[in-house]
C-alpha cells in the first residue's frame, strides 16, 4: 500500500513538472494585466491581438507550410529511397543505413550551419532553403520507419502477383502498400513533428523575413516578452493535444496499436 | 487504412499547391529587403507601406551592430535598406558598401534636423549616405525603490556590490567597453591594449555581480521589476518610464556614448527605388509619430518633434539635454586587428565564471 | 533483373544526400582548414584548446552529463510505473507524458523563464509562504533545469517501449525459479531494457551537448557553451573560419560518442515513437 502511495506520489510530481509550467502560460494568456505575476482581470485581449498580429500568423502559416511540403516530400523521396535499399546486397544496405543515420546523430547546429555554409556560396537565402534544409533532415527518419515494414513485408506475394500479369504498379499498390503504409504513415508524421518543432536548422538557414513560429518566438523573445506569446502558446497546446487525441484515440488509433 | 490515405493524398496536395503558389509569389520584383534593429519600427508601419504601395517588405531584426555586419557580409541575402549606428556605417562606407541616396527621391527628408546631418558628417562627411532615424545616449535606468538615487550618476553603481545579482549589464562589445573604458577615464574609441585590457579586468571584476547580459531584453525585466538597474538607450528607458513609475535615467558623469542611428543603402541592394520610396515614407511625419510612439528615442524629425506634448519635447530622458551630449563621445570603428582584440577580451568576459 | 531497376528507387535519394548531406560536410571541412584568405591551415581545429573554447566545452559537457543523468534517473522509475498501470488507462497515461514535447520547443523555455525570473511565478509562490527566493535564472542551474524539462520525454519513451515488450513470462518464470525481485530487477529488466535506454541517452546527451538556444534565452549571456561560441563566430564575429573549425571539432566528437554508445547496445532508434 505505501509503495503504491509513493508511485502515485512520484507520478504526479513529474506530471506537475511537466504541466506547470504550460498551466503558468495558459493562465497568464488570460491575465489582464501587465505584470507577469499579478492577476489583473480575465481578458481575451491578447487573443484579439494574436490574431491581428500579421507576422505572428505569417509565421504560423510558414510553419505549417514548411512542414507540411516538407514531410510530403520527404516521405516520398524516403518511402522510393527504402525500397531501393530494400533490394540491395546486405553490405551495401549497411553503408546505405549508416549513411543515413549521419544526419539524425549530428548535432542540429552543426547540419545547419554545415547547410547555410553551402546556401551562401551558391544561392540566396530564402524559403526554399529552408525547404530543402527540413526535407534533408526529414529523410532518414521517414527510412527507419519504412524499412522495416518492408524487410517483414512478404516478398512472394509480391512475385506472384507480377507471374499472374499484373504490373509492377499495380502489384506494388495492391501487396507491398497496404503493408508498409503504417510505417509511411509513422514516418510522415515523425518528419512533420520534426520540422514542426525545429529551431537550430530554421535558424541558420532562413532568409529575410521569413520566420516559423520557433524562430520568430526566439528573437521576440530576445526582444522582450509580448503576452501574445502565451496566446499563441495556448492555442498551439490546445492544437497538439486535439491532434494527438485523434491519433491516439481516434477512429484509425486501433490499428496502429498492432504495430509493435 | 483509407481514412489515413485519404488524409494523407489531402495534405500532400495542400502542401504541394502551397510550396509552389508561395515560391511563384517569391520571385515578384516588387520587393523590398529590410534589416533593422529589434524592436526599431512600428510593424503597422510597415503594413501600411505595403498597402499603400504594394510593395512586399521582407522585414529582418538584427541585436548588435556586430550581428548587423555578419548578416550583411554573409551576402546570403541581398538587403536594399539597412539601419544601424554611426560607428558600423563608418566601418562599411570605409569598405566601400554603402551606395550614395539621391535625395530628389526622399523629397520629405527635408523634415530631418539639419543640425543632424551636420552631426552625421562626423562619419558620413558629405551627407551622401545616411539618413538620420533615431539618436541618443547610453545611461543607467534604474528602478527606485531598489537604488540609492545619490550614487546613480557615476557609472561605478554597477560594480556595488550591494546590489549583486541586480544588475544588467549591455550584451554588446562596444556598449560594454565604454562603460568600463569611462570609469576608467580613458576614450571610448581607444586602441591602446593595454588600457582594453584593464577595461576587461573591470568588467571580469563585475561580472559576479551581474544578473544577466542582454540587449533589447533589458528594458522588459526592468518593467517587470526583475532588477535594480541596467545598462540600456536613453529611448528604451524613456519607453519604461511609461509602463514603470518606479524606473528613472541617468547618464552618468563620467560620460557616455552619444549614437545617432541611420539609414544607408547597401551595395547589395537590388531595389533602390523602393528603398528611397520607403525612407521618404519614413520621413512623413505621420509615420514618423507612429515609430516615434512605437520605439520612444529621441527623433530628428523636427515636424514630429513639434508636434508633441509640451511635456514629452521637454523629456530630457528621450531628447538629451546639450550638457549631457557635450559631455558624449561618439563611437568609432576599429580596425580588425583592434576588433579582432576587443572581441576576444569581451568573449573572455562572457565565458568567465 | 528486377532487384537492379528496384535500387534504382534509391537515386534521387542518393543525389539529394550528396548534394545536402555531403556537399556541406566539404564545405564545413573547407573552411575549417582555411584562412579567411584561403590559405591552408590548422588553427581553427587547435583553437579548441584555447581556454575560453575548452572551457565552454567542459561546460557543455557537464551540464549535458547532468542533464542525461537526471533524465535517466526520472525516466526509469517512471516507465516502470507506467509499465505496471492497468492495459486501460495506460494508453492515456503514456499520451500525457508525451504531450507537452508536442509544445513547440520555444515556448517551453519561455514558460520556464517566466516561472524562474526573480520576480517570477516560482519566487512569488516560495515568497507567500515565507521561504527564500530560488535565484537561479541566468546560471546553468536554469539551462539544466530546462534542457530536463525538453528533453524528458526522449528518455521516458524508449526505456518504456523496451519495458513494455519485456513479457511476463520471463519475470514469472524466474521468480519461480527463485530469484528475488531484486535479482529480477538486475539481471532481467535492466538488461531488457539497455537498448531502450541507449537510444535515451543519445536522443537527450547529443542536443543537450550542443544545444545553444536554451542557454542563449535563460543564460543570460553568462553561460557560454560550446554552441554558443559557434554561433557567436559565425553570427556575431564572422569567423567562419573559425566556427567551422570547432563545428568539426564537435561533430567529430558527438560522432565518435555516438559509436562509443552504439557498440555497446543495439540502437533501438526506430522503435522510440
Amino acid at each position: 500500500m505505501v509503495k503504491k502511495s509513493t508511485e502515485r506520489v512520484y507520478l504526479a510530481l513529474i506530471f506537475l513538472f511537466l504541466y506547470l509550467p504550460i498551466l503558468v502560460l495558459i493562465v497568464l494568456s488570460f491575465n489582464d494585466s501587465k505584470t507577469r505575476v499579478q492577476w489583473g482581470g480575465f481578458t481575451l485581449k491578447w487573443y484579439q491581438k494574436l490574431f491581428s498580429s500579421g507576422p505572428i500568423m505569417e509565421a504560423f502559416f510558414t510553419t505549417l507550410l514548411i512542414s507540411l511540403a516538407s514531410a510530403v516530400i520527404s516521405t516520398l523521396l524516403g518511402m522510393l529511397a527504402a525500397l531501393g535499399i530494400d533490394a540491395m546486397k546486405k553490405r551495401n544496405q549497411a553503408i546505405m543505413i549508416g549513411a543515413t543515420n549521419i544526419p539524425l546523430l549530428n548535432a542540429d547546429i552543426v547540419t545547419g550551419l554545415s547547410m547555410m555554409l553551402l546556401f551562401v556560396r551558391f544561392t540566396q537565402l530564402g524559403l526554399t532553403t529552408v525547404l530543402i534544409a527540413h526535407i534533408t533532415f526529414n529523410i532518414p527518419y521517414v527510412i527507419l520507419n519504412v524499412l522495416p515494414k518492408l524487410k517483414q513485408s512478404s516478398r512472394t506475394a509480391y512475385e506472384a502477383a507480377l507471374d499472374l500479369g499484373a504490373t509492377p504498379l499495380y502489384a506494388f499498390f495492391k501487396i507491398i502498400w497496404p503493408q508498409i503504409c503504417p510505417g509511411v504513415f509513422s514516418g510522415f508524421l515523425m518528419a512533420m513533428t520534426m520540422s514542426l518543432d525545429d529551431f537550430s536548422i530554421t535558424y541558420f538557414t532562413k532568409g529575410a523575413g521569413i520566420n516559423t513560429l520557433s524562430t520568430m518566438i526566439y528573437t521576440e523573445m530576445r526582444k522582450g516578452i509580448r503576452p501574445e506569446m502565451y496566446a499563441l502558446s495556448t492555442i498551439l497546446f490546445l492544437l497538439a493535444l486535439v491532434l494527438l487525441l485523434f491519433m491516439n484515440f481516434g477512429p484509425s488509433a486501433h490499428k496502429d496499436k498492432n504495430r509493435n | 487504412m483509407k481514412l489515413k490515405k485519404a488524409i494523407l493524398c489531402l495534405l500532400a496536395g495542400l502542401a504541394l499547391s502551397g510550396v509552389f503558389t508561395g515560391c511563384g509569389s517569391k520571385d515578384s520584383e516588387n520587393t523590398l529587403t529590410v534589416l533593422n534593429y529589434g524592436k526599431y519600427l512600428d510593424p503597422e508601419a510597415i503594413e501600411m507601406f505595403e498597402e499603400e504601395t504594394g510593395i512586399k517588405i521582407d522585414y529582418e531584426e538584427y541585436v548588435t551592430p556586430e550581428n548587423m555586419y555578419t548578416k550583411y557580409r554573409a551576402g546570403a541575402i541581398d538587403y536594399d535598406l539597412i539601419c544601424t549606428s554611426d560607428y558600423m556605417i563608418e566601418k562599411l562606407i570605409q569598405e566601400g558598401e554603402v551606395l550614395e541616396l539621391n535625395y530628389k527621391n526622399i523629397p520629405l527628408s527635408e523634415n530631418i534636423d539639419p543640425a543632424h546631418f551636420a552631426f552625421s558628417q562626423s562619419f558620413d562627411p558629405d551627407n551622401k549616405y545616411t539618413l538620420p532615424y533615431f539618436f541618443g545616449t547610453v545611461g543607467i535606468l534604474y528602478n527606485k525603490d531598489m537604488v540609492d538615487e545619490s550614487k546613480v550618476n557615476s557609472w561605478n553603481i554597477l560594480w556595488d556590490k550591494e546590489y549583486s545579482g541586480q544588475i544588467i549589464m549591455a550584451d554588446s562589445v562596444r556598449d560594454s567597453f565604454m562603460v568600463a573604458l569611462k570609469i576608467l577615464g580613458y576614450s571610448l574609441n581607444t586602441t591602446d591594449e593595454a588600457k582594453l585590457k584593464e577595461a576587461q579586468d573591470l568588467l571580469l571584476k563585475q561580472k559576479p555581480l551581474v544578473y544577466s547580459y542582454l540587449v533589447d531584453e533589458a528594458q522588459d525585466e526592468m518593467i517587470s521589476d526583475n532588477a535594480a538597474m541596467a545598462v540600456v538607450y536613453s529611448g528604451e528607458a524613456g519607453y519604461a518610464l511609461e509602463f514603470n513609475d518606479k524606473l528613472a535615467f541617468s547618464v552618468p558623469e563620467e560620460g557616455s556614448n552619444m549614437w545617432i542611428d541611420s539609414w544607408f543603402i547597401p551595395k547589395s541592394a537590388k531595389h533602390k527605388e523602393n528603398a528611397e520610396k520607403f525612407l521618404d515614407f519614413l520621413c512623413r511625419e505621420d509615420i514618423s509619430m507612429m515609430n516615434f510612439d512605437y520605439v520612444y528615442y529621441a527623433t530628428p524629425n523636427v515636424k514630429t518633434k513639434a508636434a508633441l506634448d509640451l511635456e514629452l519635447q521637454e523629456n530630457t530622458t528621450i531628447f538629451p539635454p546639450a550638457e549631457i551630449l557635450n559631455n558624449c563621445e561618439v563611437l568609432k570603428p576599429l580596425d580588425d586587428e583592434v576588433t579582432m582584440k576587443i572581441n576576444l577580451l569581451w568573449k573572455e568576459v562572457k565565458a568567465a565564471d | 533483373m528486377y532487384n537492379l531497376k528496384r535500387q534504382l528507387l534509391a537515386g534521387p535519394y542518393l543525389l539529394w544526400m550528396a548534394g545536402f548531406i555531403l556537399l556541406p560536410v566539404i564545405m564545413i571541412l573547407y573552411y575549417a582548414f582555411t584562412t579567411t584568405s584561403g590559405h591552408f591551415t590548422l588553427l581553427n581545429i587547435s583553437s579548441i584548446f584555447a581556454s575560453i573554447h575548452l572551457k565552454s566545452l567542459f561546460l557543455s559537457l557537464k551540464l549535458a552529463l547532468i542533464c542525461t543523468g537526471v533524465c535517466l534517473l526520472l525516466s526509469y522509475p517512471l516507465a516502470m510505473i507506467l509499465n505496471k498501470m492497468k492495459e486501460k488507462s495506460q494508453g492515456f497515461i503514456v499520451f500525457i507524458f508525451i504531450l507537452p514535447m508536442w509544445m513547440n520547443f520555444m515556448l517551453r523555455i519561455l514558460a520556464w523563464k517566466l516561472l524562474l525570473s526573480n520576480n517570477g511565478v516560482i519566487n512569488t509562490l516560495l515568497e507567500a509562504l515565507g521561504l527564500p527566493a530560488l535565484d537561479i535564472l541566468n546560471t546553468p542551474s536554469a539551462v539544466v533545469f530546462c534542457m530536463v524539462y525538453d528533453f524528458l520525454p526522449f528518455m521516458i519513451l524508449p526505456i518504456y517501449n523496451a519495458m513494455a515488450r519485456i513479457e511476463d513470462d520471463i519475470l514469472e518464470a524466474a521468480s519461480d525459479l527463485g530469484a528475488g525481485a531484486v535479482t529480477v530487477f538486475f539481471k532481467i529488466i535492466v538488461p531488457l531494457t539497455m537498448p531502450g535506454v541507449i537510444s535515451g541517452i543519445t536522443m537527450v546527451f547529443v542536443p543537450a551537448l550542443t544545444s545553444f538556444a536554451i542557454s542563449d534565452l535563460l543564460g543570460g549571456g553568462k553561460v557560454l557553451l560550446i554552441g554558443n561560441v559557434i554561433e557567436q563566430a559565425f553570427m556575431q564575429e564572422y569567423n567562419w573560419n573559425l566556427g567551422s573549425g570547432l563545428s568539426l571539432v564537435l561533430m567529430i566528437f558527438v560522432i565518435a560518442s555516438m559509436a562509443l554508445m552504439s557498440a555497446k547496445g543495439e540502437e533501438g532508434g526506430a522503435g522510440v515513437w
